[in-house]
C-alpha cells in the first residue's frame, strides 16, 4: 500500500529525515516509536503534504501512485488520513458543518453523490457510537475550546468519518487517560480490516498494548535504526531509548 | 506554495463581478452639475409639494456651507460635484399601475439580478421596491400589504399619497443639517422607499428595496423612511448592485427609521456595489448615513450588515436609544478585497434609562484592502442603567491589508455598564493544512473559516438572504489567503 524508499527531508533548510525506508501493507498496524525530536511528526506530515517539509531525495509510493506529486486534499481524498499531533482550533466552523464538506468532497471525489443533511446527521451519529464521541462536541466549532483529549478523540471521529485506507496517528495517545486511550484504540481497532493500514506514531508501549502492531520501528535522528515485531516495543518500554541512541552511534551498550 | 498562492489570487481577482452588466434602456437625464436651478427641475419633474422644495434648497444653502470630512480613515479621491449627473430615470411611466406597463427591458435587468417584479414568481414572501437610477421601477404586493394599513411604496408615491407622514417624519432623525452627504442628500434625494406599519401589525413579509445604478455618470441618491408604529414589526431588506465602469460612481443615501413604542424594525443590507477593478479603477462611492431612533419605550431598532462591495465605504448605521428599555444592535460583516476601503461602524446613544446596546462588527481584509471599525458608544446622564457590549474583530487575509479600530466610549452616567472586546486574528497555514488534509482545498477552507467567523452576524440576516450573502462572502475572497 504505502512503499517509502530512501526519503530524506527538510525543512527550512536542515535536514531532518536522512533517507527512510518502510513498507506497509493492506491490513498491517505499524508503530513508529523513537525519542523527541527524531522525526516522526516531519514523517507524518511529509506523507500529508505539509508544504513546510521539503522532499529532497528519494520517492514514495502509495497505491501503486507517486504520492509525492499529489496535493495534500488529494492525498486525503483518496484515502490518507492524518490524526494530528496538535489539531487546530478553527473558530466559527461547526463540526458538522466542516465534517459535511470533507465527507461530501471525498464523495465527490469518488463519484458518489453528496450525502444531503439528513443522511450526513446519521451518519455522524452511527459514527459518534462507534467511537464514543460526546455528542455535544459535534455542535461545537471545531476543536474549539476542547481539552487535549477531546481534540485527539475528535482526530478519531474524523477517521471514523473518513474511513481511510491509511491513517497515521501523530501520537494521538499523549496526554490522554487510560480511559480516553482505550476509546481511541476501540476506534482504531474497530476500523480494521485487510484492506486498510494503520501507522501509529507514539512514545508509549502503552497506546499498543490496545493497538497490536504487526511491526514496530524506532526512528532515531531521521534514520530507522531498528524494525522488528511488537517485543520491540515492550524492550523499548522496560530500558528506555538509552541503548539504541548508544547502537545508532555505533557503541555496544 | 507562494507560487501557487500567487495563483489562485490572480484567479480570483480576475473572477467577474456578476453583476457588472449594464442594461441599454431608454433614460431621461438632466444634464451634469449642481445648483439651484437643478434641485428646482428635480423636484419639478417629481411634481413636488412646495414644502419639499423649500426642504431641498434649504439643504442645499447649508451644503454649499460645508465640506467634505476627513475624519474616516480613507483615501477619497478629489469628488467634482459639477460632474455629477443628479437625475436620471429610465424612460417610462411613473408609478405603473400595473407590471404590464412596466418596460421588458427593465423587467429583464431585475430578472437578471435575481429580482422578479412579478408578484407570481415570488415564492418566499418578499415585497420588493425595485429603485434604478433615480426612480422607482415598481413596488410588489403594495396591494396585499395596503390590506392590513401597512404603507409600502415609493417615496414618491409617498410625498403625492402620504404627505403629512412624510412631512412629519422627514428629516426628524436624520436632519437637512446633518453631515456633508446627508445634507448633499437632502437637496438632490431622488426615490427610494417609503414604509409606514400601524399599530399593532405585525407586517407579515419582509420588506425589500433592491437599488441598481445603471445610468453611466450618474450619483445615486436615494431616501428611505420607515416608521414603526406602537407594538408593530417589521423587517427590511435592502441590496444593491452597479455596473461595471471605469470611473467611480458617487451614491449618497439616507436611511432614517422611527420606532414608536414597543416596535420593533429589523433592517438588514447586502451590500454589493461594484468595487472596482483589481487595481482600485472604478468602483462605488457609498456614502450612506443610517440612523434610527428608538422614540418609544420598550422599542428595538437592530441593523445587521453585510458589506461586500463599493471602492469606498464610509457609513455608520447608528441607533438613537431615546425610549426607556429601548435595544439598539448592530451586526456587521464588511469586506475590503484588492483596493477596496471601507470605514463603517455605528453609534449608540444612550438616553433612556435601562437602554441596551450590542455592537459585533467583524472585518475582514484581504489584498490591499483597508478595513476600518469606528464606533461610538456614548451614554447620556438620562440613561441610567444603560449597557453596552462591543465586540470588533478583525481578520487579515494576506500581509498587504489593513485593519483598523477606533471604538470611542463617552459615558455621563456612572451606573452604565461598557464592555468593548477586540480581536485581531489570521488564518494560519496550520488551519488550511488541516482543511486540506481533510480533503478540503484551501479555496474551500478558506470559504469555510471565514463564513465561520462571520457566522454570528450572517445568522442574524433573514434565511434568503444569508445564504445569498455567504455565498458573496466566498466570491469576494476566494483564494485570497497569502
Amino acid at each position: 500500500m504505502l512503499s517509502i524508499k530512501d526519503l530524506r527531508v527538510a525543512i527550512g533548510g536542515k535536514e531532518i529525515l536522512f533517507g527512510i525506508n518502510l513498507e506497509v501493507k493492506a491490513g498491517e498496524v505499524h508503530a513508529i516509536m523513537g525519542p523527541n525530536g527524531s522525526g516522526k511528526s516531519t514523517l507524518a506530515l511529509a506523507l500529508a503534504g505539509r508544504d513546510l517539509i521539503d522532499v529532497i531525495h528519494g520517492s514514495v509510493k502509495y497505491m501503486g501512485e507517486n504520492l509525492l506529486e499529489m496535493d495534500p486534499e488529494e492525498r486525503a481524498k483518496k484515502g490518507i488520513f492524518l490524526g494530528f499531533q496538535y489539531p487546530v482550533e478553527i473558530p466559527g466552523v461547526s463540526m458538522v458543518n466542516f465534517m459535511k464538506t470533507a465527507v461530501n468532497e471525498q464523495r465527490i471525489y469518488q463519484g458518489k453523490e453528496p450525502l444531503s443533511a439528513g443522511d450526513f446527521l446519521k451518519y455522524m451519529r452511527e459514527k459518534k457510537e462507534l467511537v464514543e464521541f460526546d455528542s455535544q462536541l459535534t455542535n461545537r466549532s471545531v476543536n474549539e475550546g476542547f481539552s487535549g483529549g477531546e481534540k485527539k478523540k475528535n482526530e478519531i471521529f474524523q477517521m471514523a468519518l473518513l474511513e481511510p485506507k491509511l491513517a497515521i496517528l501523530d501520537e494521538t495517545d499523549s496526554g490522554l487517560d487510560i480511559d480516553a486511550l482505550k476509546i481511541v484504540a476501540k476506534g482504531v481497532n474497530a476500523m480494521k480490516n485487510k484492506d486498510k493500514a494503520t501507522i501509529v506514531i507514539t512514545h508509549y508501549q502503552r497506546l499498543l498494548d490496545y493497538i497490536v502492531p504487526d511491526q514496530v520501528h524506532v526512528l532515531f535522528q531521521g534514520r530507522i535504526v531498528k524494525s522488528s515485531g511488537r517485543e520491540l516495543a515492550l524492550e523499548l518500554e522496560e530500558k528506555g531509548y538509552d541503548w539504541i541512541k548508544a547502537e545508532a552511534n555505533g557503541h555496544t551498550p | 506554495m507562494e507560487n501557487k498562492q500567487d495563483e489562485v489570487i490572480r484567479e480570483v481577482t480576475q473572477n467577474e463581478y456578476k453583476y457588472g452588466f449594464h442594461s441599454d434602456i431608454e433614460t431621461d437625464t438632466i444634464p451634469k452639475g449642481l445648483n439651484e436651478d437643478v434641485i428646482r427641475l428635480i423636484s419639478a419633474k417629481k411634481e413636488e409639494p412646495e414644502w419639499l422644495l423649500e426642504f431641498r434648497l434649504k439643504a442645499y444653502a447649508q451644503w454649499k456651507k460645508m465640506s467634505m470630512p476627513h475624519w474616516a480613515h480613507l483615501e477619497i479621491p478629489e469628488i467634482d460635484y459639477q460632474d455629477i449627473i443628479y437625475y436620471a430615470a429610465p424612460k417610462q411611466k411613473i408609478g405603473p399601475d400595473s407590471l404590464d406597463d412596466v418596460d421588458p427591458e427593465l423587467r429583464a435587468t431585475f430578472d437578471k439580478l435575481g429580482i422578479p417584479l412579478d408578484e407570481q414568481k415570488h415564492l418566499t414572501g418578499m415585497a420588493v421596491d425595485a429603485v434604478m437610477d433615480s426612480v422607482s421601477v415598481k413596488t410588489t404586493f403594495s396591494e396585499t400589504l395596503a390590506e392590513l394599513g401597512i404603507i409600502f411604496c415609493s417615496f414618491s408615491e409617498a410625498v403625492n399619497n402620504h404627505p403629512d407622514l412624510v412631512r412629519q417624519y422627514l428629516g426628524s432623525v436624520v436632519p437637512y443639517t446633518d453631515n456633508y452627504f446627508a445634507t448633499l442628500n437632502s437637496a438632490v434625494f431622488s426615490d427610494g422607499s417609503f414604509c409606514y406599519i400601524p399599530k399593532g401589525v405585525r407586517c407579515p413579509m419582509e420588506l425589500s428595496t433592491y437599488f441598481r445604478i445603471n445610468a453611466a455618470n450618474t450619483g445615486q441618491f436615494e431616501r428611505t423612511l420607515l416608521v414603526a408604529d406602537d407594538e408593530s414589526y417589521v423587517s427590511y431588506l435592502e441590496g444593491c448592485t452597479a455596473p461595471m465602469r471605469d470611473e467611480n460612481q458617487l451614491h449618497a443615501a439616507v436611511v432614517e427609521i422611527v420606532a414608536l413604542e414597543k416596535a420593533q424594525v429589523k433592517y438588514s443590507t447586502v451590500q454589493n456595489w461594484y468595487p472596482g477593478d483589481r487595481n482600485g479603477k472604478g468602483g462605488i462611492f457609498n456614502f450612506v448615513t443610517k440612523r434610527g431612533i428608538c422614540k418609544g419605550n420598550d422599542s428595538k431598532i437592530s441593523w445587521t450588515q453585510v458589506e461586500t462591495g463599493s471602492a469606498i465605504t464610509w457609513k455608520y448605521p447608528s441607533c438613537i436609544l431615546k425610549g426607556h428599555n429601548s435595544i439598539g444592535e448592530f451586526y456587521s460583516v464588511a469586506i475590503t478585497n484588492n483596493h477596496q476601503q471601507a470605514d463603517t461602524g455605528t453609534k449608540m446613544m444612550h438616553i433612556g434609562r435601562n437602554t441596551r446596546s450590542t455592537i459585533i462588527s467583524k472585518g475582514i481584509s484581504a489584498g490591499r484592502g483597508q478595513n476600518s471599525y469606528r464606533g461610538l458608544v456614548r451614554i447620556l446622564k438620562t440613561a441610567v442603567n444603560a449597557r453596552n457590549f462591543s465586540q470588533c474583530d478583525s481578520l487579515l487575509l494576506g500581509d498587504k491589508c489593513g485593519a483598523h479600530t477606533f471604538p470611542y466610549i463617552e459615558t455621563d452616567n456612572s451606573t452604565a455598564i461598557v464592555e468593548h472586546e477586540a480581536t485581531t486574528s489570521k488564518i494560519s497555514e496550520d488551519q488550511i493544512f488541516y482543511c486540506n488534509q481533510r480533503g478540503i482545498d484551501t479555496e474551500k477552507a478558506v470559504g469555510l473559516i471565514v463564513n465561520g467567523y462571520a457566522r454570528e452576524v450572517l445568522n442574524k440576516l433573514p434565511m434568503e438572504f444569508a445564504v445569498e450573502a455567504q455565498k458573496l462572502l466566498q466570491i469576494s475572497l476566494e483564494g485570497s489567503v497569502g
